[in-house]
């Protein structure tokens, strides 16, 4: 069994030490708001923190979280109260909404570690991420909002 | 299949329905409504039947959404419609989702199929919504006139409340809904009893898409979110190309993966039962190191690279006939024979894929006698969903049970008639006998994807001697599209198919003689709707084709257009709008403009594209992105604005970068490194103006995304003096055009 801590709770799977977290989340841990979108590192829709750094849920193995902490959007805050969920909802982001999960995750990741970052850096930090909507100038627009307001 | 013919109109008839239990419900139905549903209502006479709206005694107004929301908005702005004419607070109003009623709740753009497409539920529900959202708040009205003894003229409405001036009494709706009674017959609302735009309330303003809020915190619940007691997992090894059958494969390898519970041969291809995901999808793999494929089915041996070179030699081969005349206006031909000038000019659009975010997956759980079944699924056509589960089990519709969620995008490629990545859970579940959530990888995604189609492009264009266009003439060739994707659809559409041709006719241009015919071919390769159907593919190529036209005469493609939309006025002003906020006249530095302009289902969309190009690696680079949109009402600005913003992007992948290739038969590649889609750095910025105008409201939610392939194509030819012939316009095209 592999002890972790997953939105400060105590949690454990026994599942083959290749598992993809994401499933593990999704499926077992039944925190279904992080989202399978490519399984290979590509799209971002599976973002989550791993020790409070944004991590690719389908790229890290269930084997190599044992004591360490993952966040999810489910743990983001209690009440969409997170300033990057506030801006979000303000510059009405999400259209089918697939990808945002993974996109606030990775915009929160970011600001944490740069709370005023600049045009350029925000948009390399989240081209990591595919939104087939097209929804980046207004994601663009709320993680600058998060950050002005946060 | 029953074919379901198309409602002319939706007049509601006077009839009411139904009385419901707690507070007051409402459901008058379409006259004329499709005869498929004219039973099931037929045998509820007097019964039951679900409403549009229920006002509880509470003042809470529930409202039901016939659309199914991939992120497009109707799931709000239809309800929205409802709530506008009913004159309901609108913060106490509840969107539900509709039950699978096609008779009350169908979309009279689809013959009364429930069925979100082509940008047309706004538009198609516009009248009908308000109509009955007009007659709720009449009722309510003449319930308050009679209670207190005065005459309805004297009544009128503020938001969720009746106010009767002259004595200065108020009454909430949710009072009024204990005492009032739904008459037998529905109050007469003609267009004239409707709200001017001056006083609407909440059509032209901005409201909160209802379901947004679950969409920042995780808890919106699409269809590969669904879990049910019981359930395990499934995945489909489904064959490259359409037709093929497994012919053998290593069952017991596949078994001997810890957590595969069962091995399932389909007609198509090799289901695995596990109890994960990861064993159902290590089971898949392993399913395909071992597979040989029968070799049935039309695409296999099929090329596409070949391909689109034998397309465009039919195209270009006058001796080639055409399998039919597609449209016609005036005599083509023989303006060409006339003219004064002939140019021409030939195009190609390569295959595309949606990938929209959410893998097609669903869940099924089918009765162990396999005669009934629930489905959990993201569709975009409640009614297609709900026929091909009935189909793949043989029983009846009534016997299906659908619960639809919300959709990871759509695109088209949840409408096809055969949805058939819910018979896969379905057959799954019939064989396990308990429930499966099945659910494909990117790669299956990618693989089993259903393309835009190829075509190429031949066009002729007739001068005069003043340089005036008096004829155009284009030859497609192009893959077939509905009759795979549809065969009830392209039956009703009397074998046009439309989802590939639409887009070829120069409406809103002054043009006397036109001509499209079609060299109609069938390579076997699975075909698809997808955002901007034809249009994406035939607007790039008479766009370009104009711009060319525009650039030989030596005139602006701006003033260009102007004249040719001088019949059309509405254009001409979307035109002359984004013009001016690109500042058309001003030369850019190392950059050029290009311009475009389509019409697209009524809609009316200008744009210009400013680009600089990397020479030593091809790339175009689209600095910024203007566009007019005028799409009549516009019921959410800002959700036309979205969309738009959003189209574009669609657009600009199109564009420059997604390709699908085919060889003997089966697509390419895999998944977002081998398909590259536009990503937050390739973005321009995006200047975007709707313009609200006084007309019926008409698509808005994909009209853009044909319109960027040929802005960006005008102005590569402004920068570089050279026209780029095909789509997508990659940096290896680039190079080998520039060379």
């Amino acid at each position: 069994m592999i002890q972790f801590t997953i939105n400060g709770r105590p949690a454990s799977s026994g599942a083959p030490k290749a598992t993809p977290l994401l499933w593990v989340i999704r499926e077992d841990l039944i925190l279904p708001g992080t989202k399978f979108g490519c399984g290979v590192g590509l799209c971002g829709a599976c973002m989550v923190h791993v020790d409070g750094k944004r991590a690719f849920s389908c790229q890290t193995q269930i084997g190599e979280i044992a004591g360490r902490s993952i966040t999810t959007i489910e743990g983001l805050s209690p009440d969409s109260s997170h300033p990057v969920q506030k801006a979000w909802l303000a510059e009405r982001v999400p259209q089918c909404g697939y990808c945002q999960s993974g996109q606030i995750m990775s915009a929160a990741d970011l600001l944490k570690g740069n709370p005023h970052p600049s045009r350029d850096e925000i948009v390399e930090h989240m081209s990591a991420h595919i939104c087939r909507c097209g929804t980046y100038a207004r994601i663009l627009r709320a993680v600058e909002r998060a950050a002005k307001e946060g | 299949m029953t074919e379901m013919p198309a409602v002319t109109g939706f007049a509601l008839s006077r009839r009411q329905l139904m009385v419901g239990a707690a507070g007051l419900t409402f459901a008058f139905v379409a006259k004329g409504a499709p005869a498929l549903a004219a039973a099931p209502a037929a045998a509820n006479k007097g019964k039951t039947l679900t409403p549009w709206v229920s006002i509880a005694d509470d003042g809470i107004i529930s409202i039901m959404a016939p659309a199914t929301e991939m992120g497009q908005g109707s799931g709000t702005s239809l309800p929205l419609l409802v709530a506008e004419e009913l004159d309901a607070d609108w913060a106490k109003v509840r969107i539900v989702p509709a039950p699978v009623i096609e008779k009350i709740y169908g979309n009279p753009g689809f013959g009364g199929m429930m069925y979100t497409a082509g940008s047309n539920a706004v538009r198609s529900y516009y009248m009908p919504l308000r109509t009955f959202g007009a007659q709720v708040r009449r009722v309510l009205l003449e319930s308050v006139a009679n209670r207190w003894g005065v005459p309805l003229a004297e009544l009128t409405t503020e938001p969720s409340v009746v106010v009767h001036a002259n004595s200065n009494r108020r009454i909430g709706y949710g009072k009024i809904a204990a005492f009032a009674e739904a008459p037998q017959v529905a109050p007469e609302i003609k267009p004239a009893d409707l709200k001017p735009a001056s006083r609407f309330r909440l059509i032209g303003k901005d409201v909160l898409r209802a379901e947004l809020p679950n969409k920042v915190n995780g808890t919106a619940t699409y269809s590969i979110d669904v879990q049910v007691p019981g359930m395990i997992y499934g995945a489909v090894l489904r064959s490259p190309v359409e037709g093929g059958t497994p012919q053998s494969f290593d069952d017991a390898t596949i078994r001997k993966i810890a957590g595969v519970l069962d091995v399932v041969t389909l007609p198509y291809g090799v289901g695995v039962l596990a109890s994960t995901p990861w064993a159902a999808f290590d089971g898949k793999a392993e399913a395909e190191r071992s597979i040989k494929w029968n070799r049935t089915g039309k695409a296999w041996g099929f090329d596409s690279a070949k391909g689109i070179e034998a397309f465009a030699a039919d195209a270009r081969n006058l001796s080639v006939p055409v399998t039919n005349d597609w449209f016609k206006q005036g005599d083509a031909e023989a303006a060409l024979t006339t003219a004064a000038t002939v140019l021409e000019a030939e195009y190609r659009c390569d295959y595309a894929y949606h990938a929209q975010m959410e893998p097609l997956n669903a869940t099924a759980t089918v009765s162990p006698a396999g005669d009934a079944a629930e489905v959990w699924c993201g569709t975009q056509s409640q009614t297609m969903a709900i026929e091909a589960v009935a189909k793949a089990l043989g029983i009846t519709r009534d016997k299906v049970k659908l619960n639809y969620t919300l959709l990871g995008g759509g695109f088209g490629r949840r409408g096809h008639r055969d949805e058939e990545f819910i018979v896969d859970a379905v057959l799954l579940s019939k064989h396990a006998k308990r429930p499966v959530k099945c659910m494909w990888t990117r790669e299956d995604d990618v693989h089993n994807g259903r393309l835009r189609p190829i075509t190429a492009h031949y066009l002729r264009a007739a001068l005069d001697s003043s340089g005036k266009l008096v004829g155009w003439h284009q030859r497609i060739a192009g893959d077939r599209v509905t009759p795979y994707q549809d065969p009830v659809r392209y039956q009703i559409a009397k074998h046009k198919d439309f989802i590939l041709m639409l887009g070829v006719e120069l409406r809103s241009y002054d043009i006397a003689n036109q001509y499209c015919g079609l060299i109609y071919r069938d390579t076997g390769v699975r075909t698809s709707s997808l955002r901007g159907i034809g249009f994406t593919a035939n607007k790039f190529v008479t766009e370009a084709f104009m711009d060319e036209i525009a650039l030989k005469r030596g005139i602006d493609p701006v003033a260009l257009r102007l004249e040719l939309l001088k019949h059309t006025p509405r254009g001409q002003a979307v035109v002359r709008r984004v013009a001016d906020m690109a500042d058309w006249g001003k030369k850019r530095d190392g950059r050029a403009l290009g311009f475009a302009f389509i019409d697209y289902s009524d809609s009316l969309i200008g744009a210009v594209a400013e680009i600089s190009l990397d020479r030593p690696s091809g790339r175009i680079k689209v600095h910024n992105f203007w566009c007019a949109i005028d799409c009549g009402r516009a019921v959410q600005p800002d959700n036309v604005t979205a969309q738009t913003e959003s189209s574009i992007v669609y657009g600009l992948g199109m564009a420059l970068t997604e390709m699908i290739t085919v060889e003997d038969g089966a697509i390419q590649q895999s998944n977002f490194y081998d398909y590259q889609v536009m990503r937050m750095r390739d973005i321009p910025q995006m200047h975007i103006e709707v313009t609200s105008t006084d007309n019926p409201p008409t698509g808005a939610g994909q009209m853009a995304t044909p319109v960027v392939a040929p802005a960006i194509n005008s102005a590569f030819a402004t920068l570089t003096g050279v026209r780029l012939r095909e789509t997508p316009m990659t940096p290896e095209r680039v190079k080998r055009a520039l060379a």
